[in-house]
């Protein structure tokens, strides 16, 4: 029988937080693609994610799969008013970075990149933590924000909503950076429970 | 319970009409999937083997972790009906392993340095029972300390009988409950800044 938990003794780690790509892999046993029913390739929503384990993982549980996806998607994707992509991918950079999962913070560190071409200061708040000058009020603002709503207990205050508004976020856009960083919670606790990152092949010394 | 009322809207106390339920309404895939969320986690009509009393513990346990008032007594409110008999049980838990996070060991090397020191929580199986011990000192471990999971701590789950995919499930209803806490949270503390703005508004006219 195939043993349901797996760890990786010699697993090419990563150091520290990085933008550069990085694999993952599962300590618990993924559905195998070919063992897919249709509901649970239905809550994949992207017919290539039958080919990454940790969607196969979360597979498992089809209907939290399919909601989770289709929340993550609307909060980070739909730009029909409501704050920049650049903003919503900090925000979850950001989160990331200070719960300390370093497979989420690579992934949104650099689609903030991407999104605003801000590669310095993404790397800052990479290298120097949460504390870091990102190079201006709002990007220091929904940083802060970010941090402060991922701390237990709950710490996101009347001071936080005020250095946004402070920045020029309007209410709308103030929940799209509280979804953004919210939504991290969940996924940073997804990714750092049932796996770890690894460096990828092609890019080891 | 209501079937139709929005979770997130209840405990961020949003009532329907209002202006920031009209800016919700603006990411409505966001918000009808957090609700489905909700409902595939907590009241799934078929829970397999992992009932609802038990998704209702973890559940009341995370919300007072959180020191989410409104969530605590909603989720200890969803227990005492499918299972009086935890309700104090889960508030002892909750109250013995409260602290303040995150926090916790890196295992990357370049990071060790920014590791921090923490309560590591484990529940009583002689209160709880084993297998619901164990699905609170996972809890436990995901709320305050995630950067610390192990594959050890999944494996200490499927020696208290818990099933790969009960695992998912179990990961999912904590992780959602991180997200749903904090998004409800987050909308009450706007709200109450938008209503203090406008009652300051009205006041300076009068």
């Amino acid at each position: 029988m195939t043993e349901l938990v797996t760890e990786y003794p010699d697993l090419a780690r990563p150091e520290a937080f990085t933008q550069q790509g990085l694999g993952w892999v599962p300590w618990l046993l993924p559905v195998a693609e070919a063992d897919l029913t249709d509901e649970q390739r239905d809550a994949l929503i992207e017919p290539a994610r039958a080919k990454m384990p940790y969607f196969r993982l979360l597979a498992r549980d089809p209907e939290a799969l399919r909601a989770r996806t289709l929340t993550d998607l609307d909060i980070f994707f739909n730009v029909t008013s409501g704050v920049g992509r650049a903003e919503r991918e900090l925000a979850a950079a950001a989160t990331s970075r200070y719960n300390g999962c370093v497979y989420c913070a690579h992934v949104h560190a650099a689609a903030a990149t991407r999104e605003s071409g801000r590669e310095a200061d993404v790397q800052r708040l990479l290298d120097e933590g949460v504390g870091a000058d990102l190079g201006d009020e709002v990007w220091n603002a929904v940083a802060a924000s970010s941090v402060a709503l991922a701390e237990t207990p709950l710490a996101f205050d009347d001071a936080d909503v005020q250095r946004l508004r402070d920045a020029g976020l309007d209410d709308a856009e103030i929940v799209d950076v509280i979804n953004g960083a919210a939504f991290f919670n969940w996924a940073n606790r997804l990714m750092l429970s049932l796996g770890e990152p690894e460096v990828p092949a092609r890019r080891r010394s | 319970m209501s079937q139709n009322a929005d979770i997130i809207d209840l405990l961020a106390g949003v009532a329907p009409g209002s202006a920031l339920s009209a800016i919700r309404d603006q990411r409505v895939q966001a918000r009808e999937n957090a609700q489905r969320s909700f409902e595939a986690l907590l009241e799934p009509a078929d829970p397999g083997t992992f009932p609802h009393a038990e998704r209702y513990a973890v559940a009341a346990f995370t919300a007072r972790l959180h020191g989410f008032d409104e969530a605590t007594a909603f989720y200890a409110d969803l227990l005492g009906d499918e299972a009086p008999e935890l309700v104090e049980a889960i508030d002892a838990a909750a109250a013995d392993g409260a602290t303040r996070g995150p926090y916790g060991a890196y295992r990357e090397e370049g990071l060790r340095g920014e590791s921090t020191e923490g309560l590591r929580w484990t529940a009583d199986a002689a209160v709880l029972g084993e297998r619901l011990a164990a699905a609170l000192t996972h809890t436990h471990l995901l709320v305050f300390r995630p950067r610390e999971a192990r594959p050890t701590a999944i494996r200490s789950l499927v020696d208290a009988g818990w099933s790969a995919d009960d695992i998912v499930s179990l990961s999912q209803l904590v992780s959602f409950l991180t997200f749903q806490l904090r998004a409800a949270w987050g909308l009450r503390v706007l709200a109450r800044s938008t209503n203090g703005t406008n009652a300051t508004h009205e006041g300076t006219a009068a």
